[in-house]
């Protein structure tokens, strides 16, 4: 453990940055959604305010459920988003690498909706535990578009899983998504991450109409300020990790600078208006969506990206 | 302890529990987080489950079937909560004072923070009720 690690992990592009650009990125979520239904909208901290209430508030561990792991989920959770945090912001802002690789990402990634599971499963709720399934329906579908995406940069720039290194072939020869597999890998891509942040249209595990909140139904106090503040995380995870694997990473010097928050404030209201503008789907529909469309899709960008195009 | 208070202020989660109401004022209530009023401006959000709640908002009659559920949803939040009965219901029991199943004090079944009354409350009053809560809350 040394000085830069810890400043990596804890300050800039770990816990400290993407905690508050996510909750930023969560106000102009609530925003531009308040914009939609020509309402105004909250103010530009109340994240902030919601996540510091909720920290004050009462903790109550359900008697019927599992207290250790109802705890350890939202905490866990917490951890595993940092850790992606930090190894794809370090590899978009200062290229280097932080021990971790493209897989260790996709793993960790996967390892949030396992413990999303948990969480939801543990108090013994039923409305929670059906939120738990349906988030591994949820996974189970969108799992095989995302790893399909993600293969498409790690074809692209010759075989590389390193972060980094990814980076560096776009910037070689430039971003993927000029190319007609990086195009289609973006497409599908984008709505994968839709289902991984269970935004609408496939908030299934969530379904506050039938589910009330779904997995995070008896999380009250400091726990759901840590599942929404996972939430507010992602925000700024997902579009990184988009932005890093097709679109040519984030320069921090002079107009690049401009130039790369155009672009994450692109996919982000891309993201928001996709949200606003689709009802949820059923289950099944999602299913069939990911497996029937999507993957074709994402493999067809594969075979398009193996074959150099 | 007042800085929390003003985070409390800024960011209450609402519950709506209706205890047996005849949906007036329920329908007022909703009507608050349309364009027109947008009660989110404020931080105000309508959750579902009574664990992410810091008011409780009862419209209705507390009658001796609801009264129970009532005190379960009202052991169920954490605090600190805050529980605002909406119209003439909570307030004065209304018409049903001498009905045979209605339980017998106002603040009986659950201690009752804050009354709005009208029948039903206009839109602008429920929102001048969450002012004084939240003025309150800020000392």
């Amino acid at each position: 453990m040394n000085a830069t690690l810890l400043f990596d992990v804890f300050v800039f592009p770990g816990v400290l940055f993407t905690a508050v650009l996510g909750l930023l990125a969560g106000w102009l979520d609530r925003k531009v959604s308040a914009r939609f239904q020509y309402r105004v909208g909250p103010p530009v901290f109340q994240n902030f305010n919601d996540f510091f209430k909720l920290l004050g508030k009462e903790t109550i561990l359900v008697k019927s459920g599992v207290p250790w792991l109802f705890i350890a989920a939202p905490l866990a959770g917490f951890a595993v988003m940092s850790l992606v945090a930090t190894a794809v912001g370090t590899a978009l802002f200062s290229g280097r690498t932080v021990g971790a690789d493209l897989l260790v990402v996709m793993y960790l990634l996967m390892f949030y909706s396992v413990l999303i599971f948990l969480g939801g499963a543990s108090p013994g709720n039923v409305f929670s535990s059906l939120g738990a399934g349906r988030e591994v329906k949820l996974l189970l579908a969108d799992e095989l578009p995302f790893i399909l995406v993600c293969l498409v940069p790690i074809i692209r720039s010759g075989y590389q899983i390193k972060l980094s290194a990814i980076l560096a072939a776009q910037n070689e020869h430039g971003m993927f998504i000029g190319s007609v597999s990086g195009a289609m890998a973006f497409v599908a891509g984008l709505l994968a991450v839709q289902a991984k942040m269970a935004l609408p249209p496939f908030h299934i595990p969530e379904a506050e109409t039938e589910l009330v909140a779904g997995p995070f139904m008896e999380y009250g106090g400091p726990l759901l300020a840590f599942w929404k503040l996972n939430q507010f995380m992602m925000f700024a995870v997902f579009p990184f990790l988009l932005i890093l694997l097709f679109w040519g990473g984030f320069p921090l010097a002079g107009l690049g600078v401009l130039w790369g928050v155009l672009k994450y404030l692109l996919i982000l209201v891309l993201m928001i208006i996709i949200k606003n503008t689709n009802p949820r789907l059923r289950t099944d529909t999602a299913i069939a969506f990911f497996w029937k469309v999507l993957s074709p899709l994402a493999l067809a960008a594969v075979v398009l990206a193996v074959l150099g195009v | 302890m007042s800085w929390k208070n003003r985070r409390l202020a800024k960011s209450l989660w609402v519950f709506h529990a209706s205890a047996s109401p005849c949906n007036n004022c329920d329908i007022e209530i909703l009507d608050l987080l349309t364009p027109r009023y947008d009660v989110e401006r404020f931080g105000i959000k309508l959750v579902g489950s009574i664990r992410h709640a810091d008011v409780l908002l009862v419209t209705g009659i507390m009658n001796d079937k609801v009264a129970p559920r009532l005190r379960r949803l009202y052991e169920q939040a954490p605090r600190p909560v805050f529980v605002v009965g909406i119209g003439a219901c909570p307030t004065t029991r209304c018409c049903f004072k001498e009905s045979y199943n209605v339980s017998p004090g106002r603040g009986d079944v659950i201690p009752v923070d804050l009354y709005v009354e009208g029948c039903p409350p206009k839109p602008e009053a429920m929102i001048d009720a969450i002012v004084k809560l939240v003025g309150v809350l800020n000392g």
